[in-house]
């Protein structure tokens, strides 16, 4: 299969981490951070998914362009022939 | 509920990127090995983590988090025991023989191993169960929808009526189910699951971090919590003395053997996933990467519900039960209807009188279901709000896409491809299957609604999941290490199972509940503390029965020639190569770093 999950994936939390820690930081000191016992709980949780995001993608990014050697079949070994 | 326009983008997005991941992954499906298995061709970890997800729907994530308010740490007993022994096996001894055996499907392993009459027991009973799931899932979906209020906002400005959200709720969840599975197949359902994994973990770690720091942390957690709560052996020696209502005894063999080791080693929507794994050595990590996170999942979905309780009670930011015809949301708000609540849990109301509900001590009847939502709406402000919700949605998608997935698989090669069409060209089959979906989203609706007209149907279907695969592991343990065991055995063993679990079902009732559904249709002749301390003793039962007919009869007919077997019962195969991994990759090594840790766990929380 040649789509790598990370890029995508990574992509997507890139892009929500991005828009939270945004809106976290225009919000900064806002008092709907009174629920959440008073962090700036989408800076701080869209920083960290920003960082998440990020390293997916450049992993996903990276092993498609140096596509792995075949996974070592464990074993092969002889079926009955009786099916 | 006050969503914003940030909330609405993150659903949006996310929307987006599974539907674009279905569309990327459509020139992949040339063949039905690519749509139905993924073309073998996955890693590891990607496998593990949707082995997990397969089962962490949204209904488990609500009841798990429901059990915790209501019986305490208790229920993480479900992840530990319930689930971490039977991956380790099912890793370490199961999973040579179906991936090495190359039988698409667990139904089609029957059929390798056994004969045509056991595989079709399993291929009905399992293409039902799931097409019904699915449905289940769907109206569940639809009625948190409903619940929450998330689209009443939208439908207002729209100016559509807001009986319309439960259809509208249905039918989008279908759309996007439909169209991701029919374009790229089970490689489609096992992405979105591991998209739901990282989202279930994003949504709910702040949510227990936020959570813990309002409470005071740990201690204040301890402080504000019956002592119970944070033991999970505490009173197990007695059925009476803890609030499971079983002793330890039942909780080990009925739930931590018969029904976990049925489930996480022979239902087709976990082993799926490990079956699309890019080699048997992938195939065999599979259960073993995913009983980490696994393991450490309570903190996650069982922490918020004992938060929920600790919470102290408020007013603002948390949501009731749908507000019946006739009572404003705001009217619920009164007094009475508060001190009745427990913490974040509010009291049940009834949709009749509008009163709040009393069991027969004159106790407030609590609606454990709203801890998770509740706990949502209360600690996470506009936006990451946006995340949380988006969470829950995705683990009832993946998880309707999971059962659809395993439908599309049975009925399209063991019933479609085995008795009603064989020998047509591939292309053929992969049609059928991309059909079979849309086929089987139909019929998930059509449940959905049947759901939502008698209530009681979901009681019902629960329970005849429930004594199908009681007696399975018996079946499967029989047939993988002991060769003598025979077809005619196997299908005698797990049809009378089966019918010993309708039968123990009919004869026995838990106390409190009255005679029909819950047992006792027959004639009662015993009363069991709790619903729970039934489902588990039937299973012992149900499996106790199966075990020892599939044995007696196996030693009365003939055994299939030993040659036959090969690659199929543990005895005749050579065992797996593993001198080329490191120690520390080896299954075996990994299994017993497992144990150990679930006995960590076990002694911490005692």
């Amino acid at each position: 299969m040649s789509l790598d999950l990370r890029v995508p994936m990574g992509l997507m939390f890139l892009i929500v981490g991005a828009i939270l820690s945004l809106y976290g930081a225009v919000t900064h000191g806002s008092a709907i951070y009174d629920r959440s016992a008073g962090m700036d709980i989408n800076l701080i949780w869209g920083l960290a998914m920003l960082v998440f995001g990020t390293t997916m993608f450049i992993f996903g990014r990276r092993a498609d362009k140096h596509p792995p050697a075949p996974p070592v079949e464990g074993t092969s070994r002889p079926m009955g022939h009786g099916h | 509920m006050n969503l914003t326009y940030i909330d609405w983008l993150i659903m949006l997005l996310y929307f987006v990127f599974v539907l674009g991941i279905g569309f990327a992954l459509k020139r992949f499906m040339k063949t039905s090995k690519d749509f139905f298995l993924a073309g073998r061709a996955l890693p590891a970890w990607i496998c593990g983590l949707a082995f997990i997800s397969a089962n962490l729907g949204a209904q488990e994530v609500i009841g798990m988090g429901a059990s915790g308010a209501k019986y305490g740490i208790v229920t993480s007993q479900f992840y530990w025991i319930g689930a971490i022994p039977a991956m380790a096996f099912v890793g370490v001894f199961m999973m040579p023989f179906y991936y090495g055996s190359k039988a698409r499907s667990v139904p089609e392993f029957l059929r390798l191993r056994f004969d045509e009459k056991t595989r079709a027991w399993n291929a009905c009973t399992f293409a039902v169960m799931t097409v019904f799931s699915s449905g289940i899932s769907m109206y569940a979906m639809a009625r948190l929808i409903q619940t929450l209020h998330i689209f009443d906002g939208l439908f207002r400005d729209l100016g559509l009526p807001l009986d319309w959200i439960f259809h509208f709720a249905i039918i989008l969840s279908a759309v996007i189910v439909l169209c991701y599975i029919f374009l790229g197949g089970l490689t489609s359902a096992i992405y979105n699951e591991v998209l739901q994994f990282f989202l279930i973990v994003a949504g709910f770690v702040p949510l227990v971090w936020v959570g813990l720091k309002n409470i005071g942390g740990w201690h204040g957690l301890r402080a504000a919590l019956p002592r119970s709560y944070l033991h999970s052996w505490h009173g197990m020696s007695n059925p009476h003395t803890n609030p499971l209502g079983v002793d330890w005894f039942g909780l080990v063999a009925g739930l931590g053997f018969v029904l976990s080791f049925g489930y996480w080693c022979t239902d087709f929507l976990v082993i799926q996933t490990a079956m699309a794994a890019n080699s048997e050595e992938s195939a065999r990590r599979v259960p073993l990467i995913a009983a980490i996170p696994k393991m450490f999942f309570p903190f996650l979905v069982i922490l918020p519900g004992l938060i929920a309780i600790a919470t102290p009670v408020v007013t603002r930011n948390v949501m009731h039960q749908v507000a019946p015809v006739g009572l404003s949301a705001s009217s619920a708000g009164n007094a009475e209807y508060l001190n009745a609540g427990k913490g974040l849990i509010p009291p049940k109301v009834d949709p009749v009188t509008g009163k709040i509900m009393l069991d027969s001590h004159g106790q407030p009847v609590l609606d454990y279901d709203l801890a998770i939502p509740n706990m949502l709406l209360h600690y996470f402000p506009t936006g990451i709000l946006g995340l949380g919700l988006t969470a829950l949605l995705a683990s009832f998608m993946s998880g309707m896409a999971g059962n659809v997935t395993a439908f599309n698989t049975v009925w399209t090669y063991d019933l479609y491809q085995s008795y009603l069409h064989k020998g047509d060209r591939d292309e053929h089959y992969l049609k059928v299957g991309r059909w079979t979906t849309v086929v089987g989203i139909l019929i998930s609706m059509g449940t959905a609604y049947v759901v939502l007209g008698f209530n009681n149907i979901m009681d019902t279907l629960q329970l005849v999941f429930s004594i199908v695969n009681a007696p399975l592991f018996a079946t499967f343990l029989l047939g993988m290490f002991w060769k003598r065991t025979t077809g005619n055995a196997a299908f005698t063993g797990l049809v009378s199972g089966t019918l010993a679990a309708v039968l123990h079902h009919g004869l026995t009732l838990p106390a409190n509940d009255h005679v029909g559904i819950h047992g006792g249709w027959i004639h009662v002749v015993h009363y069991y503390p709790s619903a729970m301390a039934l489902n588990f003793w039937q299973a012992i039962f149900a499996f106790s029965v199966n075990f020892a007919l599939t044995v007696l009869i196996s030693l009365f007919t003939k055994p299939r020639p030993e040659g036959e077997l090969v690659g199929l019962v543990y005895s005749l195969t050579p065992k797996p190569v593993e001198h080329h991994m490191a120690w520390y990759a080896r299954p075996s090594v990994i299994a017993i770093i497992l144990l150990t840790m679930l006995v960590g766990l076990n002694f911490i929380f005692r």
